[in-house]
């Protein structure tokens, strides 16, 4: 148990500071869709919830909170990368043809 | 421990977030990341899903449908002007998800460990926080809560006295793992404390909140890593988290404010205190008509706009657009200063002026800039306001004094594009608008731009 503690805080400690070091790099240009991206990224807590809503030894209060889980986390996967990818393509270079 | 298809799933999408994450700090390489991290999500969501024992679909796959049936609107649909609403809401779900999780982890785990109860504690707590204070976010973004800050007695005691207390809850938590009266306890604390912590906010320093707010969001998930021991949970909470903290940094720097004053400051509640600034009273305002502008930027060689949040308000960036498009047939250069507080989340400005097929080369940070405007023949203000008030540079009593701001006074001219002369959000006088070189062009920006561009239009 206590190295599963250890492993946990060095893998935060290590995705923490990597972190930090990439999105210090990210343009104010871009900080909209990284904000929507880092949104989607998050919605990974869809795996905590399909965990929950899906263990038949489960109690059924429990796996509908973890059905009202999934739902909530589904929205924010589609919904953040469908955004990301919907503003990054307005981003162009040289004068497109008008919209 | 046997080597299962989870265990590959969450360590190769672990690495695609990564790909995916570095492709953002390039406008040419993000759309590759996006769709990098998204296939990332495909496989680590597939791992979680893939078929074990005392499992199956009847409680997800429901959720997953209903959930993509939302999700597909909330990306495709909502206007550009809409985004920090929608960010604001969909950290909110994040929150809600992972509170969610947490709760069922605390009833079905029969004999928890201290250190796994201490984990679910502050799972629960920050998601929970997370949850209500984005629909407070919201909902002042939106409109159907004062946008104004809201103070009552003894706010920040309370405030600052329900954390202590809800962080005592989850210590005492790992204490005695079982107590269950005190976990929903810290629950509903927690959600109160949500509301409280935005409650004092006021409309300019969203950007600050919504930043902090998706931290908040990652690190709920960052510990519901620690929960499930899952190291896919945790780096991506840490990447979120991260990414939260560093724009909610960059933002009140931007503002010349620390953490603390711009969550406990209430800041433009004190109408006295921002009235007591060192603005003339009766100063006399220049008023320009939309023609006598367009007669000033036909004969600019250069032309610097510079948006604000009331370029959101009015949808007038396809506007700047079409005038900026005949401003550039006349051989004017024209370029976008945008303020990194500019409009109500981070990048917000730069988002809409793309959407009107303004080229991101014509975008400029502060920094790029703000020296440029003393060799510029007009600068436009659209719809911003303490963005480019002098009171910042020159009066230390002003409540903003300190922050950052264009030079827009160094131009040889400037129009403000404004609805009237009414303050801005932190309801502090702006010495620009009475500035001898600043005319005032009164109307809706969106229909003001319009008539500018026809005005030029005709003398052709």
């Amino acid at each position: 148990m206590t190295t599963a503690i250890l492993v946990g805080a060095y893998v935060f400690m290590l995705a923490a500071f990597l972190g930090f070091q990439i999105i210090a790099k990210v343009p104010a240009l871009l900080h909209t869709p990284l904000m929507a991206f880092t949104n989607a990224i998050s919605g990974i807590s869809l795996v905590a919830s399909l965990h929950a809503a899906g263990s038949t030894q489960y109690s059924t209060v429990s796996r509908i909170l973890g059905c009202v889980a999934v739902i909530c986390a589904t929205i924010n996967v589609v919904g953040g990368f469908l955004i990301t990818d919907r503003m990054l393509k307005m981003f162009r270079k040289k004068p497109g043809a008008k919209s | 421990m046997n080597l299962e298809f989870h265990h590959i799933a969450y360590f190769v999408a672990s690495f695609l977030f990564l790909l995916g994450l570095r492709g953002l700090t390039h406008p040419d390489s993000a759309r590759k990341g996006t769709i990098l991290a998204a296939l990332g999500m495909l496989i680590a969501v597939a791992g979680a899903a893939w078929p074990k024992e005392h499992f199956n679909y009847w409680y997800i796959v429901p959720g997953l449908v209903v959930g993509t049936i939302i999700g597909i609107p909330m990306g495709l649909k909502i206007p550009m002007t809409k985004m920090p609403e929608r960010i604001a809401l969909s950290h909110s779900f994040g929150g809600l998800a992972v509170a969610l999780v947490g709760i069922v982890e605390f009833k079905e785990t029969l004999d928890p460990t201290r250190f796994h109860m201490g984990a679910t504690g502050f799972e629960v707590l920050l998601g929970a926080l997370t949850f209500t204070g984005s629909i407070m976010a919201f909902g002042k973004l939106q409109g159907f809560l004062p946008g104004k800050p809201s103070t009552f007695p003894f706010q920040n005691f309370i405030t600052v006295g329900a954390l202590v207390v809800a962080v005592a809850a989850v210590v005492y938590m790992i204490f005695v793992p079982t107590a269950g009266v005190v976990f929903y306890g810290m629950f509903g604390l927690a959600l109160a404390l949500g509301v409280l912590l935005v409650l004092p906010i006021g409309g300019a320093d969203m950007p600050v909140v919504i930043c902090l707010l998706n931290s908040y969001a990652g690190l709920a998930a960052a510990a519901s890593g620690f929960v499930f021991n899952n190291p896919v949970l945790i780096i991506c909470g840490a990447l979120d988290g991260g990414s939260g903290f560093i724009l909610a940094l960059l933002m009140s720097k931007a503002m010349n404010r620390s953490f603390a004053n711009v969550l406990f400051g209430a800041f433009g509640s004190d109408a006295t205190a921002a009235a007591a600034g060192p603005a003339k009273a009766g100063a006399a305002v220049n008023e320009a008509t939309v023609e006598e502008a367009a007669e000033v930027l036909k004969s600019a060689g250069s032309v610097i706009v510079v948006p604000g949040y009331g370029m959101a308000v009015a949808q007038a960036q396809h506007a700047v657009r079409d005038l900026a498009a005949i401003l550039e047939k006349n051989g004017c250069r024209v370029r976008y200063a945008i303020h990194p507080v500019a409009g109500r989340m981070p990048g917000h400005m730069n988002v809409l002026l793309a959407e009107a097929n303004i080229p991101y080369e014509q975008l400029f940070d502060l920094d790029q800039i703000n020296d440029d405007f003393a060799t510029t023949d007009a600068v436009l203000v659209v719809g911003a306001n303490d963005v480019v008030n002098p009171a910042a540079k020159t009066s230390p009593g002003s409540p903003i004094y300190g922050m950052p701001v264009f030079n827009c006074d160094q131009a040889r001219a400037v129009f403000v594009l404004k609805r009237s002369m009414n303050p801005g959000f932190a309801g502090i006088e702006n010495e620009l608008f009475v500035h001898p070189k600043t005319m005032m062009v009164f109307g809706d920006a969106k229909k003001t731009l319009t008539a500018m561009a026809g005005a030029m239009k005709e003398g052709h």
